[in-house]
Order: C-alpha cells, then sequence, then structure tokens
C-alpha cells in the first residue's frame, strides 16, 4: 500500500480536500439549528465588516461558538498528531505518543490544582499548561543527569516514571477535592471537551501551537534523520543532542497547549502517524504534514459527533479512544500481515 | 440442659441490647444499642443532619472545616476532626480511625441502592458498629430528619426541625401550585468554572428546580452531572440561570456566548451562597431548606419576597446552634448575584 514519493503530493491533496469538506459540513451541523446561509452571512459580516442581518443568539453560535471549537478541535487535532509523528520517530518507536514524556499528567496535575483551589479558568489553562511543561523539564533534567548510554531509552523510562509521580498527584488532588463540587469538575475536565472553548482562548493557544509546529515543519528533514542511528547522523554532521531537545521543546509546547485547550485527548497523537506512515512511508518529512492534515481532519469529525449526536456532549478522548482503538487494530493488521 | 439454659443466660442481655430493632430505609434490619453518644456520619449530607439534631453526639466532619466556615458554628462544634467520609463518592475514611473514634453508630443519608445498601453491611461487618442507611431526596427530608431523631432519641428537636421545614416549604408548594405551567421558569443550573456541567433529569444536584415546579432544561434526559455545550445552552434559551461558581459569575458577562442568552440579558443568574453548607446542592442534605426559599425567590420574584436577614436567622440558629452576626448576613448578601432581586 506505500506509494512512491510522487503520489505524497497526492495524498496530502486527497487529506485536505477531505478536511475542507469535513470543515464546511461541520459549520452547518450542530444541536442549534443553523443554514449554510447563515453561517455564510455571519462569517461575511465578521471578515468584511458591517450587519450580518442574524438574531443575536444566531450570530454567536455561529462565530461564538461553532467557529472556535471548529478551530480547536482542527488545531488540536493536528498538534497532538504532529507532535506524535515527532515523538515516534525520535524515539524511533511506533508505540510512542504525545504523553510519552508526562506532558498530560502534568497538565492534568496543573489544571487539578487550580480547580482545587477555585481559580478562574485563564488560571486553569494557564496551570494546566505550566503543569505540562513542568513534567517534561523534569524529564530532560533528570534524563541529563542520569546521562544513561542509551539517552532515548532513559528518556522513555524517565518520562513513565515522571508520568506516574503526576498522575499519582492527581489522583491525590482528586482525593482530598469536595466530592460535590470540585471532584466532578476535575473529573470533567481531565476527560477533556471543547465544549468551552472560546475566541479569547483560542488568541492565547494559537501562537503557542504554532510555535512548536513551525520549527517541526519546516526541520522536518533534519528531523527525518535523527531516526538514522547516532552514529550515522553524526556523520552527515548532525548536532544529535541539540536537534533531540529541540524536537522535544516544540512537540512538549504543542502537545501542553493543546492539553490546556482542550484537556487530555488521547489517541490522535498515537494512530495518526501510523496511517499517515501507511500512506507515505515512513519518511518523517512526509509523514508530518500529512499527519497535520489527517490530525485536523479526525479531530474536526470526532469533534462533531460528539456534539451532535445528544444534547449531553460526549467527551472527544472517550470518543477518540472507542474510534482510535479499532482503527489502530485494522492499522496493525495491514502493517503487519503484509 | 443446664448447659442450654448457660447458653440462654448468656444470650439474654444480647437479646435486651438488640430492643430496639429498626428498619432502615435500604429496608435493612439494624439493631440499635439503647443509647447513642457517639455518632460517625458517614457522608456530608448525614452531617449536617447529625449536627442539626444533636451536635454533641457528632464526633467528627467528612472534612475538617475551612477558615471561612468555621465563623458560621460554634467554636466546638467547627473544630471538630476530620474522620473522612465512608460511602458516596470516594472513600477518603480509614477504618481503623473510625474504629479509635468509638462511635456507637454509623449514620449515612443519600441513596439506598444496592451499591450502598452493600456496603453498610460490608462496614457493619466489618467494625460492628449499627450502620443506618436513610433515604436523602429532597422530599423525603423531614422524615429523615425525625427518623434520625428517633434513633437518637431526640424526638422533641427533630419535631421542631421538621416543623420548620415543613411550614416553610408546604407555604411555598401552595402557593407555587397556583401558578398556571406556562408560566414557570425554565432554569438552567451551570456548575464548573465554565459553567458548561449541569445536572439531568432525577440528578440530584438539581432536585430542587423541579420541587419548586420549575423546569430543568436538562432534564430530558435522566442521568447525573454532564458536559454540555455552548450551543445547547443556547438552543435551551433558559430564563434563569443558578450558578453555584463565582467566577463563572463573574466572567460570564463579559462573553458574547452567554449574553445571546435570555437569562443572562435580563440579568437573571443567580448565585447560590455556601457558607457553612451550600444553599443549592453541596452537599444535598437537610441545609437545601434556605436555599429552597432562595430560589422560590429567584423563581416566582413576583410571588415571593422573603426577608432574608430573619430567615437566614432563624434557620441558622435552629439547624447550625449559632445565629449569623448581621454583619455576616449582610456580607453573604452582598455578594453580585446572591440577592434575587
Amino acid at each position: 500500500m506505500i506509494l512512491d514519493r510522487a503520489r505524497f503530493p497526492l495524498w496530502l491533496a486527497v487529506a485536505l480536500a477531505v478536511l475542507l469538506v469535513l470543515a464546511g459540513w461541520s459549520f452547518t451541523v450542530g444541536r442549534f439549528p443553523v443554514s449554510p446561509g447563515d453561517v455564510w452571512a455571519a462569517l461575511w459580516s465578521a471578515i468584511a465588516g458591517g450587519e450580518s442581518g442574524l438574531a443575536k443568539n444566531v450570530e454567536a453560535v455561529i462565530l461564538q461558538v461553532r467557529a472556535p471549537r471548529l478551530v480547536a478541535s482542527l488545531v488540536v487535532g493536528a498538534a497532538l498528531a504532529a507532535a506524535g509523528a515527532a515523538y515516534q520517530n525520535l524515539f524511533k518507536n511506533p508505540l510512542v505518543s504525545p504523553d510519552i514524556l508526562g506532558v498530560s499528567a502534568g497538565c492534568a496535575l496543573g489544571a487539578g490544582l487550580a480547580i482545587l483551589y477555585s481559580l478562574p479558568i485563564v488560571a486553569i489553562q494557564a496551570l494546566a499548561f505550566a503543569g505540562g511543561l513542568a513534567a517534561v523539564a523534569l524529564v530532560v533534567a533528570v534524563g541529563s543527569w542520569v546521562r544513561g548510554r542509551d539517552p532515548i531509552l532513559t528518556l522513555i523510562l524517565t518520562g513513565v516514571v515522571v508520568g506516574s509521580l503526576f498522575g499519582a498527584g492527581v489522583a491525590l488532588v482528586k482525593y482530598v477535592a469536595d466530592p460535590y463540587n470540585q471532584l466532578p469538575a476535575i473529573t470533567f475536565w481531565l476527560l477533556g471537551s471543547f465544549s468551552g472553548a472560546l475566541p479569547k482562548d483560542l488568541a492565547v493557544a494559537m501562537p503557542l501551537l504554532a510555535a512548536g509546529l513551525v520549527p517541526l515543519v519546516l526541520l522536518r528533514w533534519r528531523i527525518d534523520l535523527l531516526a538514522l542511528s547516532e552514529d550515522e547522523a553524526r556523520s552527515l554532521g548532525l548536532d544529535v543532542g541539540r536537534l533531540r531537545l529541540l524536537v522535544i521543546v516544540c512537540a512538549t509546547l504543542v502537545t501542553a497547549s493543546a492539553v490546556a485547550l482542550a484537556g487530555v485527548i488521547g489517541w490522535v497523537g498515537l494512530v495518526i502517524p501510523h496511517a499517515a506512515r501507511l500512506l507515505v512511508g515512513a519518511s518523517f518529512a512526509r509523514v508530518m504534514p500529512l499527519s497535520l492534515v489527517l490530525g485536523a481532519a479526525f479531530m474536526l469529525a470526532v469533534d462533531t459527533l460528539c456534539r451532535t449526536v445528544a444534547a449531553t456532549e460526549i467527551p472527544p478522548g472517550v470518543a477518540t479512544a472507542f474510534i482510535g482503538t479499532p482503527v489502530f487494530i485494522a492499522l496493525l493488521a495491514v502493517t503487519f500481515r503484509r | 440442659m443446664r448447659r442450654a439454659i448457660a447458653l440462654l443466660a448468656a444470650l439474654v442481655p444480647l437479646a435486651t441490647l438488640a430492643a430496639r430493632d429498626f428498619v432502615d430505609d435500604a429496608g435493612r434490619r439494624v439493631s440499635l444499642p439503647d443509647k447513642v453518644e457517639r455518632v460517625y456520619a458517614a457522608g456530608p449530607p448525614a452531617s449536617v443532619a447529625v449536627f442539626a439534631l444533636a451536635p454533641d453526639r457528632l464526633i467528627g466532619w467528612t472534612r475538617a472545616f475551612r477558615d471561612n466556615e468555621k465563623a458560621w458554628v460554634p467554636k466546638k462544634y467547627a473544630d471538630l476532626p476530620e474522620l473522612g467520609r465512608l460511602s458516596g463518592r470516594g472513600n477518603t475514611a480509614n477504618v481503623e480511625v473510625v474504629l479509635k473514634a468509638k462511635p456507637d453508630l454509623i449514620v449515612d443519608i443519600g441513596s439506598t441502592a444496592g451499591t450502598f445498601s452493600s456496603l453498610a453491611d460490608r462496614v457493619q461487618q466489618q467494625t460492628g458498629i449499627p450502620y443506618v442507611l436513610l433515604d436523602g431526596r429532597l422530599d423525603t427530608t423531614p422524615q429523615q430528619i425525625e427518623k434520625l431523631a428517633k434513633i437518637l432519641g431526640t424526638e422533641a428537636r427533630g419535631k421542631e426541625l421538621a416543623d420548620l421545614w415543613r411550614s416553610r416549604v408546604d407555604a411555598l408548594k401552595a402557593r407555587i401550585a397556583t401558578i398556571p405551567h406556562d408560566n414557570r421558569p425554565e432554569v438552567y443550573y451551570a456548575r464548573g468554572p465554565q459553567g458548561l456541567v449541569t445536572g439531568l433529569g432525577g440528578s440530584i444536584n438539581v432536585e430542587m428546580i423541579e420541587f419548586l415546579g420549575a423546569k430543568n432544561v436538562a432534564g430530558g434526559e435522566k442521568g447525573g452531572l454532564a458536559q454540555v455545550g455552548f450551543e445547547q445552552v443556547v438552543l435551551w434559551d433558559p430564563s434563569v440561570i443558578v450558578t453555584n461558581d463565582p467566577n463563572f459569575m463573574r466572567d460570564m458577562w463579559k462573553m458574547p456566548v452567554w449574553t445571546s442568552v435570555t437569562a443572562v440579558r435580563k440579568k437573571r443568574v443567580y448565585l447560590s451562597p455556601h457558607l457553612p453548607f451550600g444553599w443549592f446542592d453541596y452537599p444535598p442534605g437537610a441545609n437545601r431548606l434556605i436555599g429552597l426559599l432562595w430560589l422560590s425567590e429567584i423563581l416566582y420574584p413576583d410571588l415571593f419576597r422573603h426577608d432574608y436577614p430573619m430567615e437566614i436567622a432563624t434557620f441558622y440558629k435552629l439547624f447550625y446552634h449559632q445565629e449569623p452576626t448581621g454583619e455576616q448576613i449582610a456580607k453573604m448578601l452582598a455578594e453580585p448575584g446572591v440577592l434575587p432581586r
């Protein structure tokens, strides 16, 4: 099923087309009935200025609720898939997901503490972000202090350890939380959701996501070389240590921003890079852009389902697991049965 | 034969101990000790009820009082130790700590479903301490109080508390019954920092809304707490929003999506007070009586106009054993969104 390189632009174009169609469809469906014409009128008035002539609540649903939610699911899906692809390439391991270095656990602890102290949402997001960075910083610090003969393995092991330490912190926070008020809030936050994504959240998250994603995209050829053995990469004049740190920093930034925005959503970062590799081969330079697009499309489709099927939301983290598991098994079968 | 008599003789004191049999709301037959001096309340609603009826028998709280809560109850009760919860959502109590506190009785008020009933059996077996489980639904609150009073032997006090409950609630319900169904408000209960967690139909968290004849917009689906989306809230377009989160109360006014909702446009968003116990749903116990008065005026502002300082003083003095100072009451009512007028 792996196609020659010439087909990569084709697959990317197909994926982009799917993404655009999905986005158009997603914009017009939802609990609140909105016609495609209303969507167009609201968007046009938002871009070109002037009055849309729509009722205030219709306009609010389109511009304040659906548009940011659409964008949030697109960027979170793209970010998690790209970070997953980067980590899988870095660790030369297809079972790695974006939270391998404890980002999600760190984010969860930050958010849990903020909810425990009844802080406003901005602080919950900020502490989640800071918690994620702190966890990875700790992993990198411990990893470089240990300085094992195998730096990759050291990092993975440290990541597992720090992740479970922060996980224990989360459990403690839930344990001491008020069971009638804070515990549900923490549980719901940890399940993840796009239902609260607002334009101002995106305004904060987007620059951070871009700051992490742009270097990953620009350096994709060089990052590709990290999949080689250390000696081979060195002989090509690559500063492996620095590049590795750069990938970790970028992928962490991206994952932490995504989790701070939408909560803990698994599976996207694991499954999507596999799907991308299946289509265009193992080269990171090709997997990375395709993962971005496929991740965005997948997350958008999942969130559209989550927000339309019932009056109450399905947590996207749960939906990605339900959809991701069979997809992953199918991918495994296709990959290894050949 | 002699042996059999000796055995019988040995059983006699046991028989007298078991003289007070009680069938709890889960249908469990529990032998109560003659005198109940030390009570361990297994969850927050039970703590409130035992504290209201017989504060000197309460041996501790499920969670220690925080500083801002301490000022609202007499110091000796506020300083009772933290023993943790034994049932409900998450066990934090250590059975050894509970045993060390030597309770004569364990009481829990809440769900009487199989899980909790069997949990009660297990704890009773494990500790040898009688464990009574009472139904915690809002409409049975006065009966809960009276049953608990009977168990504790404080019937007079139980009658006083149940009478206050009945007199207030019956008056509310009688007047609400006259309102045509079309004039009853649609209410959204906004929980969580974003206000997007709410209670579905039948959830213990939103019992008060339907108890007072209003409609819970999220009541169409049955269940407990659930996450909903902004879109759904705009679609429901509730005319009243009740929250328990001061952060949400403050931030929501600046958000265009919320200002497109009728309740926000008409400034009918209310924040429930929570000292020392919540007025709306946390914990869902007898503390909700003052909340019912409060909510009735929020739902039907043309019908009710309660004298809050007087009602708060009466309720707090009777249930929490200390009349709040005028300053405390004024400060509580002055928080934005608390006073429904």
